[in-house]
C-alpha cells in the first residue's frame, strides 16, 4: 500500500487483504493505516436463564464472551459458527439491537456502547440489519410501497416526488419489477421477500449491513440468486457487510475475511481463501472437513468430531474446544488460549495451531 | 422439592391475605359510609350502632380494624351478621359448602367425560356430518342459558311429565345430605348435574376438538402412525395425552370458580342452598360480614384449584418438571 | 453379490398424488417411478414443493385419505402397498419400513421418555414384555452411538441435544429391524459437525443391518456423500435419475446443472458469480403437462411445452428433450469441466 492513497481507497484497491492486527486481544497496536468502520473490544453479552422469584436464582449464559473485532470499510466479514456459537447475538450487539453488557463498541470512531435511542438514530441510518426470515419483519397488511416509503420518510431521506423515484431505484437494485410495489408481502416467494428485506435495508443508504443468515431459509437455486445479489450490491454501492451464516460454502463465496466462532468466542480469523485452504484452528479444520461437498467427492481426511457442542451455560474450562479437540493436551483443559496473530492476516486462539 | 412446595404454599397464603385485605378495604374503609351503621342494618338504634363501632374497633386505625375482623372471621369464628338475626358467618358457609361442592363435583365428572367424548368423536370424524352435528349440539349447549335450561328441566320433571314412568323417580327440589341419604342425594342432584354440565360439555368438547385437530398436524403424530400404531392408540396415547394439558388448565379454573359460588343460577333454579345463593342473598341484604366470608371462601377455592392445576401440570408435562 | 444384483425391495411405478384444493384437484406428484434394491441408498433431491416429501408419505400410506388421491403402483417385496387395508398397512409401517423425520424435536412426543417411545413401537409389532422391550431400547440407543444408553432411555426428548434426539429417532426407526428406512431431511436441522456424525451412522447402519435407505434431502453435498443412486425431483416429477457417480460426473438435465452451479464450492478458485437458476419453482397448481422446468430453462424450446421424453444413457435417465451431442455442448456452457471431477 502506498501511504499517499487514502486508507479506505487503499483497502478497496487491494481487495481482499486484511490488516495485520484486524482482530487482536486489545488492539492497542494498530500497524495498519486502515481505519476500522466498526470496532468492538472485549464485547460481552450475557443472558440470564431459569430465573425465578428466588433472589440469586438463574444462571448466566455468556452468549458473546469477550469478543474483539474490527470491520473495515468495503470488506465482507463472514461470521461462521454452529448453533450456540453466539454469532447471531454478536450481530445484534454490533447493530445495538441488544444492549451491551461489557466491553466497548465504536462506529466511525465514536463510542456507541451505551448510546441511547436518540444518539443511535444517525447510527441506525448507517448500520442496517437483514434477517433470516424477512416476512417476520414485514407487516402483512402493508404494501411494499408503504413499507419502503415509511423508511424514507422517517429518516427524511427523500421528500415528495423524490420518494417515488427512490422506490423505483430500490426495486431495480434488488431485481424486482416496479409493479411489485403495490403487492402485499404474502404475495411473494421466500426469495422475493428477502429481496424486499434487502431493499428496506438499502432504503436508508447505509454504509454497513449486518446480515443474519439471510439465505439459509431459501432453496438452493434461489439462495444462489440472493448470494449473487449481495455481491453485486457491494460493488455498486460500496457497502460493507458483516455476513453471518452457518453455511461455510456460502460464507466463502461472499466474504473477504472470515471469523470462526465457537461457544461465544472467535477461535480463528483470517483472509477467506487462505483460511479455507489452510485452517489453523483444529475446530475450523474439523468444521470444513465435516461439510459434504458435491464438487469434491473424495472424502479424504475427514475429521469426525466426537460429542456435541457443550452447553454455553457450562463452557469447558481452558480452551472451549478442548472437550472435542483431537489434538487437546493437558494445558488446553486448563488455560484458555487468547486470540493471537500468527501471521499478518491470521489470528488464532489455540495453544497448538496447525501449520 | 420441599422448598418448591413451601414456596407455593407461601404464595397461596400471600394471595389470600391480599384478597382479604382488598375486600376488607372495599367494604369497610370506603370513604363516606359508616361501616358500623352498615353492620347494624336498617332501623338499628343508635346504641346498637355505637356498640358495634366499639366491638369492631371502627374508631381505631384501619390495620387494627382489619386484624379484629380477620380474628373474628377465622380464629374465634363468631363473626355474625346482624341483619339475618345473628346468623354466624362461618357455620353458614360451612353448611352451604357441601351443597355447592356436590353440585359442581358431579357436574364436573359429567362434563369431563362428555367433553372428552364429544371432542374425540368430533376430531376422529373431522369434516363429516357427525362432526358438524356434534359441534352444532355443543354450540347449542354453550348458548342455552343455564337458568332457562334448568326451568325447562324442572317443568318437565317436576310437573308436566312427573307422573310418567320417566320422571316419577325425581324427588322434589332441595338438597339431601350425602352421608344420611346417599340415594336421595344422588336423585336430587342428577338433573342439576346435567343442567350445569351442558354448558361445559359444549365448551370443553369444542376446545378439545380444536386441540386434537391441531395435535394431528404435529410431527410426532406422524411418527406415531409411521410406527404402525393403531388409530385408537395414536388418538388416546399421543393426541389426547398431549391435548390434556390445556384441558387441565381450563378445568382447574372453571372448577374453582364454580365451587366458589358461580353455580349461583343453577342453585337458585333447583332450590339448592349453596354458597352461590348465600352470597347472592348476602349481597341483596348488604350483609357485609357474610359477603366477606363467602368471598374469602371463593378465593380460597380458586387459589387451591390453581395450585392443584400446577401440581397436575408437573405430573402430565415433563417439560415443566425442571423449572 | 453386487448391489445391482440384489433383489428389488421397493418398486414405485407411475405414482401420482393429487390433493383436493379450492381450485380442484392439484397434482403434487406426477407419474413418479423408481426402485430401491436391498441394502441400497437412494437419495431423492429437490427443493421445497418438488413433491419429495409427499412421495415419501404416500409410500407409508401416511397421506390424508380424505383430501388426497394416490394412483399408480407401490410394491414392497412384491406386495402392492396402496391396496392394503389399514391393519395390513400397520404391520408394514414401523416393522418393515421405518421413518426418520426431519426435525427430531417435533418428531418425538414431548410427554414420554425416549425408552417408552421406542418400546411402544417394538411392542406394537412383537409380543414381548415391557421389560424386554425396554432392554432392547437400551441396546438400540447404544447401537446408534448414544454414550450412556442406560441413562438416556429414561430421558424426555427436551432433555437431549439435537444430535442425540436424532439418534433416538433413528434408534426408534431401527427398532424392528426394518428392511427399508425412509429418512425425510434427517440432517437438515442439525449442525454440520453433528450432521457428519449422523451421516456416518446411516452408512454404518446400512453396512451392519443391511437396511436400504431412501434419503430425502435438498443438499447435494449430502447426496454425494452417502447415496448409491440419485433421483432429482422438480415440480412433482423425477427429472433425472441414475447412479450417483455418473450423475455428478455428467448430469443430464438442465435443472441438475443449475442445482450444481448454484452451490458455492468450498475449494478451488472462487467464482465471481454463482450460476443461479433464474425465477423460482412453480407451485403445483401452475404445472401443466409440459416440462415443469421449461419456464426457468435457458435452453427451452417450443417442443418443451409437450410432455418431455424420457431419455436413457447407460445407468442414467432424464426427462428432457435434449440429446447428445447437443446436451454435452450446452452443459459445457453452464458447468466448466474442472468444477466436477
Amino acid at each position: 500500500m502506498t501511504p499517499s492513497i487514502p486508507s479506505n481507497v487503499a483497502s478497496r484497491t487491494t481487495g481482499l487483504s486484511a490488516p495485520d492486527t484486524s482482530i487482536h486481544g486489545t488492539g492497542e497496536t494498530c500497524l495498519s493505516p486502515r481505519v476500522p468502520l466498526m470496532s468492538a473490544r472485549s464485547l460481552v453479552k450475557t443472558f440470564t436463564v431459569g430465573r425465578t422469584f428466588r433472589p440469586g436464582s438463574g444462571r448466566t449464559l455468556h452468549a458473546v464472551d469477550g469478543i474483539s473485532l474490527d470491520v473495515f470499510p468495503a470488506e465482507t466479514l463472514g461470521l461462521v459458527g454452529e448453533s450456540g456459537s453466539g454469532k447471531s447475538t454478536l450481530g445484534r450487539c454490533l447493530t445495538r439491537l441488544y444492549d451491551i453488557d461489557g466491553g466497548t463498541l465504536s462506529f466511525e470512531g465514536s463510542d456507541i456502547t451505551k448510546a441511547d435511542t436518540r444518539a443511535l438514530k444517525p447510527v441506525r441510518r448507517k448500520v442496517q440489519m437483514i434477517f433470516q426470515d424477512p416476512s417476520a419483519s414485514l407487516n402483512p397488511r402493508r404494501r411494499v410501497r408503504d413499507v419502503l416509503a415509511e423508511v424514507l420518510k422517517v429518516h427524511r431521506i427523500r421528500e415528495g416526488a423524490g420518494i417515488e423515484e427512490r422506490l423505483g431505484e430500490l426495486m431495480d437494485l434488488v431485481g424486482l419489477r416496479q409493479e411489485y410495489l403495490d403487492r402485499y408481502p404474502h404475495e411473494f416467494s421466500g426469495g422475493q421477500r428477502q429481496r424486499i428485506g434487502i431493499a428496506r435495508a438499502l432504503a436508508v443508504e447505509p454504509t454497513l449491513i449486518v446480515a443474519d443468515e439471510p439465505v439459509s431459509a431459501l432453496d438452493v437455486s434461489v439462495q444462489a440468486q440472493i448470494v449473487n445479489l449481495f455481491s453485486e450490491l457491494r460493488e455498486k454501492l460500496d457497502l460493507t457487510y458483516v455476513f453471518i451464516a452457518h453455511d461455510l460454502a456460502v460464507v466463502r463465496q461472499v466474504s473477504t475475511r472470515v471469523a470462526v466462532m465457537y461457544l461465544g468466542s472467535i477461535v480463528e480469523t483470517g483472509e477467506t481463501d487462505a483460511l479455507y485452504a489452510r485452517p489453523s484452528h483444529p475446530y475450523t479444520q474439523a468444521l470444513l472437513s465435516a461439510i459434504p461437498q458435491p464438487h469434491n467427492r473424495s472424502r479424504r481426511g475427514r475429521i469426525l468430531l466426537t460429542g456435541e457442542i457443550p452447553s454455553p451455560l457450562d463452557p469447558p474450562a481452558g480452551c472451549k474446544f478442548s472437550t472435542r479437540c483431537p489434538h487437546a493436551q493437558a494445558v488446553c483443559r486448563e488455560v484458555r488460549p487468547p486470540l493471537t496473530a500468527i501471521s499478518n492476516e491470521r489470528s488464532v486462539a489455540c495453544h497448538f495451531p496447525l501449520a | 422439592m420441599i422448598f418448591a412446595v413451601l414456596q407455593r404454599l407461601g404464595q397461596m397464603l400471600f394471595v389470600m391475605i391480599g384478597i382479604s385485605a382488598l375486600v376488607f378495604l372495599i367494604f369497610f374503609a370506603t370513604p363516606g359510609s359508616d361501616p358500623a351503621a352498615r353492620l347494624a342494618g336498617r332501623n338499628a338504634s343508635p346504641e346498637t350502632v355505637e356498640a358495634i363501632r366499639k366491638d369492631f374497633g371502627f374508631d381505631r386505625p384501619l390495620p387494627v380494624q382489619y386484624v379484629i375482623m380477620m380474628n373474628r372471621l377465622f380464629v374465634t369464628q363468631d363473626l355474625t351478621s346482624f341483619v339475618n338475626r345473628g346468623m354466624r358467618v362461618v357455620p353458614a358457609v360451612a353448611q352451604a359448602a357441601p351443597v355447592t361442592l356436590s353440585l359442581v363435583a358431579g357436574a364436573a365428572v359429567l362434563w369431563v367425560i362428555g367433553g372428552i367424548f364429544v371432542g374425540v368423536v368430533a376430531a376422529l370424524s373431522r369434516d363429516t356430518l357427525l362432526d358438524r352435528g356434534l359441534m352444532v349440539l355443543a354450540l347449542i349447549g354453550v348458548s342455552m342459558p343455564v337458568y332457562w335450561l334448568g326451568e325447562v328441566m324442572n317443568l318437565m320433571t317436576q310437573s308436566r311429565f312427573h307422573d310418567t314412568v320417566f320422571f316419577s323417580w325425581v324427588p322434589s327440589l332441595g338438597y339431601k345430605p350425602l352421608l344420611t341419604d346417599p340415594w336421595g342425594w344422588f336423585k336430587t342432584l342428577i338433573i342439576p348435574w346435567f343442567t350445569l354440565a351442558a354448558l361445559y360439555i359444549g365448551i370443553y368438547g369444542r376446545v378439545l376438538r380444536a386441540n386434537l385437530v391441531e395435535a394431528y398436524q404435529e410431527d410426532f403424530i406422524r411418527t406415531a402412525r409411521a410406527k404402525g400404531l393403531s388409530p385408537t392408540r395414536v388418538m388416546v396415547r399421543h393426541a389426547l395425552r398431549t391435548s390434556l394439558i390445556p384441558f387441565v388448565t381450563m378445568f382447574g379454573l372453571d372448577f374453582g370458580v364454580l365451587v366458589g359460588g358461580s353455580a349461583l343460577l343453577t342453585e337458585v333454579v333447583f332450590g339448592l342452598n349453596g354458597v352461590g345463593r348465600l352470597t347472592y342473598q348476602a349481597l341483596l341484604n348488604l350483609d357485609l360480614p357474610m359477603v366477606l366470608g363467602t368471598v374469602m371462601y371463593a378465593s380460597f377455592f380458586v387459589v387451591v384449584a390453581n395450585a392443584l392445576v400446577d401440581v397436575v401440570y408437573v405430573l402430565i408435562d415433563p417439560r415443566v418438571r425442571e423449572s | 453379490m453386487t448391489a445391482a444384483e440384489k433383489p428389488i425391495l421397493l418398486d414405485v411405478n407411475g405414482l401420482t398424488v393429487s390433493f383436493a384444493t379450492d381450485r380442484g384437484m392439484v397434482k403434487a406428484v406426477r407419474d413418479v417411478s423408481f426402485s430401491v434394491r436391498e441394502g441400497e441408498i437412494l437419495s431423492i433431491v429437490g427443493e421445497s414443493g418438488s413433491g419429495k416429501s409427499v412421495t415419501l408419505l404416500s409410500l407409508l400410506g401416511l397421506h390424508d385419505r380424505k383430501t388426497t388421491r394416490v394412483d399408480g403402483m407401490v410394491a414392497f417385496r412384491g406386495r402392492g402397498i396402496l391396496d392394503l387395508n389399514p391393519s395390513e398397512l400397520r404391520r408394514i409401517r414401523g416393522r418393515e419400513i421405518g421413518l426418520i423425520s426431519q426435525d427430531p424435536m417435533t418428531a418425538l412426543n414431548p410427554v414420554y421418555t425416549i425408552g417408552w417411545q421406542i418400546a411402544e413401537q417394538i411392542r406394537a409389532h412383537e409380543a414381548i414384555s415391557a421389560r424386554a422391550a425396554k432392554k432392547r431400547a437400551v441396546e438400540l440407543l447404544g447401537e446408534v452411538g448414544l454414550s450412556n444408553p442406560q441413562e438416556a432411555v429414561d430421558r424426555y426428548p427436551h432433555q437431549l441435544s439435537g444430535g442425540m434426539r436424532q439418534r433416538a429417532v433413528i434408534a426408534m426407526a431401527l427398532s424392528c429391524n426394518p428392511a427399508l428406512l425412509v429418512a425425510d431431511e434427517p440432517t437438515t436441522a442439525l449442525d454440520v459437525t453433528v450432521q457428519a456424525q449422523v451421516l456416518d451412522l446411516l452408512l454404518r447402519l446400512r453396512k451392519d443391518f443391511g437396511s436400504a435407505i431412501i434419503l430425502i434431502t435438498h443438499d447435494m453435498g449430502v447426496v454425494s456423500e452417502v447415496a448409491d443412486r440419485v433421483a432429482v425431483m422438480y415440480a412433482g416429477r423425477i427429472v433425472e435419475r441414475g447412479e450417483t457417480e455418473a450423475m455428478f460426473k455428467s448430469p443430464l438435465h438442465p435443472y441438475s446443472w443449475g442445482l450444481m452451479g448454484s452451490i458455492p464450492p468450498l475449494t478451488g478458485p472462487r467464482l465471481a458469480r454463482l450460476k443461479s437458476i433464474p425465477g423460482m419453482p412453480p407451485t403445483p397448481d401452475r404445472i401443466g403437462e409440459g416440462c415443469g422446468f421449461a419456464p426457468r430453462c435457458a435452453f427451452a424450446r417450443p417442443a418443451c411445452l409437450e410432455r418431455p421424453p424420457l431419455r436413457m444413457i447407460g445407468t442414467q435417465a432424464a426427462l428432457c428433450i435434449l440429446e447428445e451431442p447437443e446436451r454435452s455442448a450446452l452443459r459445457r456452457t453452464v458447468l466448466s469441466p474442472e468444477e466436477f471431477a
